[in-house]
């Protein structure tokens, strides 16, 4: 067994690397010797994984059904047996609700991180690479939806399109762009005059290859780095949006939601509101180390390259 | 040596480049940065002509401009008998193969994501139908060619020597089988160790492949060893065009005189000779001088030099040098259009 970790790992460390796809492997396999010698990265990714696990497992991790009722059981404290974190005021098990709370909050996650951050990257390069007319028109239409807090923005928007979760991950996504934007810009300002991106131009590369080929790529780290750091606020947004009825809908277990319905009993039964709100705490906590550790480790300055 | 009739490879006709400087709340356009200011030479094919001067005097922008990564503001540059300057996208796009840059800091011109392989595999995925294998074969021949280890092919930028680099840069140059390079001071991030080994290896692939540089450097002693011609610049102009070991021995252009007084003797016994010390900065391209651009620290200068700016003309055989003190002294020049053209048959 440790024989064979080994030898991947030689295969990983080749000076010589025989194919690009091992180069790309080293390389990936030399960010990860970096990223853990962060030990906040790491906790960072723990839970970030144990995030992903839950959502996976929520119907087996889960000790009940997440909406069924059981007024019997209502506002019973935390560590009573068989419902460990407590129920609600319909007697439904909170830690089967945050448990199935985190599928809804890694969908809206996911979804936000794949639309939001391409847009932006799209107008980003194209308007640091052409600059001029370009560059001011897409830059004034991105600092209008810059004006406005997020927040506000997406409330605005949701209540045009109405409350829902697709809704709301479309509001959200249309209101986060705008940073990406501004990211990709900057570094594409840098990228588009050093002399490798003059190589490409003496080659004949026209300006979408320039772009998706070498300019996008190198904007690509501070874009990550910035999702994952965004991911915090994305959940907080949601949840808000959740808290004030707007987002998903009740029976849906969303934790920003079930603060708000927890809200009435907040100071006698406080576990009602605060067990989701510990669950949006520690899970926007370890996106935020993790993008600070992926910071250090893409980051193609102080990664040395 | 060559064919003194031969067509030139490359002949530049009163090169201008200016960048705008826009100032005031409005970014009205109020005046230009002159880093080329009507420039002319020609190269013929085969030659190396060194085109030197001090930092800012415009040597790389006028590489730039020839390659068009700058839309020239004025002039022609032509290349095998098209315009460059001039030329539509696609058929500077089909054109670009013929003219390849070596840039001056190999750890910037290479792209730090990419293998080696991919970096000089990239112009031929751009202009050639080859396959990958093809592409690869390619990519190995070319390694070989400037002496890089085969096994180094799938390594990134960053884990090679400055000098190592250079060679990257140089094989991606050669990709596409160019006759013209210009080398964009190639050798002026690199240890002294290095360099010689890099001239030495851009010497070898001009006899090999016929190759025609125009080197651009600030190394005197590196020019002297590489060129042919050489082209001594200030504030945006040529000052002197000379054959090399006829510049070397007797600059004729009291800058071109002050620039090569600097350069060490090898041989401390022989006769130093007289350091002349310039005084005074550079004047601003924005804001040059009326007259000679170098009328301002010029150690010879006389009133003429102050209101008539001195055109590029031929002195001796071969040797073109901007300075009234070679030019009768009559009220008009009447020089100020035959420069770029008589010097086709300009060679040693």
């Amino acid at each position: 067994m440790s024989t064979g970790m080994s030898q991947i790992t030689t295969w990983l460390r080749d000076p010589n690397p025989t194919s690009r796809r091992q180069a790309r492997l080293g390389q990936a396999f030399m960010a990860w010797l970096r990223m853990r010698r962060n030990p906040l990265a790491m906790v960072g990714l723990a839970i970030v994984a144990v995030l992903l696990v839950m959502a996976a497992f929520a119907p087996w991790l889960a000790p009940h059904d997440p909406i069924t009722q059981d007024l019997s059981n209502r506002l019973l404290p935390p560590l009573t047996p068989g419902h460990l974190l407590g129920t609600d005021d319909f007697g439904r098990d909170i830690l089967s609700r945050i448990l199935y709370g985190s599928r809804i909050t890694l969908f809206i996650i996911g979804l936000v991180a794949v639309t939001a951050p391409v847009f932006g990257l799209l107008v980003g390069t194209v308007a640091g690479y052409f600059g001029g007319w370009t560059d001011e028109i897409l830059m004034r239409i991105t600092d209008i939806f810059l004006a406005f807090p997020k927040l506000i923005l997406a409330l605005a928007l949701v209540a045009v399109l109405g409350p829902g979760m697709e809704n709301a991950i479309l509001a959200i996504a249309l209101t986060s762009w705008p940073p990406y934007a501004r990211v990709a810009r900057a570094e594409t300002l840098t990228v588009r005059t050093s002399d490798y991106i003059a190589a490409v131009r003496l080659q004949g590369a026209g300006p979408a290859r320039i772009i998706l080929g070498h300019v996008m790529p190198m904007c690509l780290p501070s874009v990550i780095i910035r999702v994952t750091l965004d991911m915090a606020g994305v959940i907080l947004i949601a949840a808000g949006l959740g808290f004030l009825g707007l987002g998903v809908q009740p029976p849906l277990p969303e934790w920003g939601a079930m603060i708000s319905a927890g809200r009435k009993y907040l100071f006698e039964q406080w576990w009602v509101a605060t067990m989701p709100g510990l669950a949006i705490f520690i899970v926007s906590l370890g996106f935020n180390l993790l993008g600070d550790g992926l910071r250090d480790v893409l980051d193609p300055r102080s990664a040395g390259r | 040596m060559r064919d003194t009739m031969t067509e030139p490879l490359v002949r530049v006709d009163d090169l201008k480049m200016h960048f705008p400087i826009y100032t005031g709340v409005f970014r009205r356009h109020t005046g230009d940065v002159k880093a080329v200011d009507g420039v002319s030479f020609s190269i013929q094919p085969g030659e190396t002509l060194g085109l030197v001067g001090e930092s800012g005097c415009g040597k790389s922008t006028v590489g730039r401009a020839l390659l068009r990564l700058y839309e020239p503001t004025a002039g022609r540059v032509v290349i095998e008998g098209e315009d460059i300057a001039t030329l539509d996208p696609e058929a500077l796009r089909r054109k670009r193969p013929t003219m390849q840059m070596v840039f001056q800091d190999p750890q910037a011109s290479l792209n730090p994501r990419m293998t080696l392989s991919a970096i000089i595999a990239e112009p031929m995925v751009e202009h050639t139908s080859l396959t990958a294998e093809e592409r690869q074969a390619r990519v190995f021949e070319l390694m070989d060619a400037v002496g890089l280890n085969r096994r180094f092919a799938n390594r990134y930028p960053h884990e090679f020597s400055g000098g190592q680099r250079q060679r990257i840069g140089i094989a991606r140059a050669l990709a596409l089988n160019p006759k013209f390079i210009i080398c964009d001071e190639p050798i002026a991030a690199l240890d002294v160790s290095i360099q010689a080994q890099v001239v030495n290896l851009l010497e070898d692939l001009q006899d090999k492949l016929g190759l025609t540089y125009l080197f651009i450097s600030h190394d005197l002693s590196m020019v002297r060893h590489i060129a042919d011609r050489v082209a001594v610049m200030y504030l945006g102009r040529i000052a002197e065009l000379s054959p090399r070991d006829a510049l070397y021995a007797q600059p004729l252009h009291p800058y071109a005189e002050a620039l090569l007084s600097a350069v060490n003797e090898p041989d401390p016994n022989r006769a130093r000779r007289e350091r002349i010390i310039l005084k005074g900065d550079v004047p601003s391209p924005a804001n040059p001088p009326k007259g000679c651009s170098f009328c301002t620290r010029c150690p010879k200068v006389f009133a003429r030099c102050r209101v008539e700016r001195p055109e590029l003309a031929e002195v001796q055989p071969g040797r073109f040098v901007a300075c009234h003190l070679y030019t009768p002294d009559a009220g008009q020049t009447g020089a100020s259009g035959v420069p770029e053209h008589n010097q086709q048959g300009a060679s040693s």
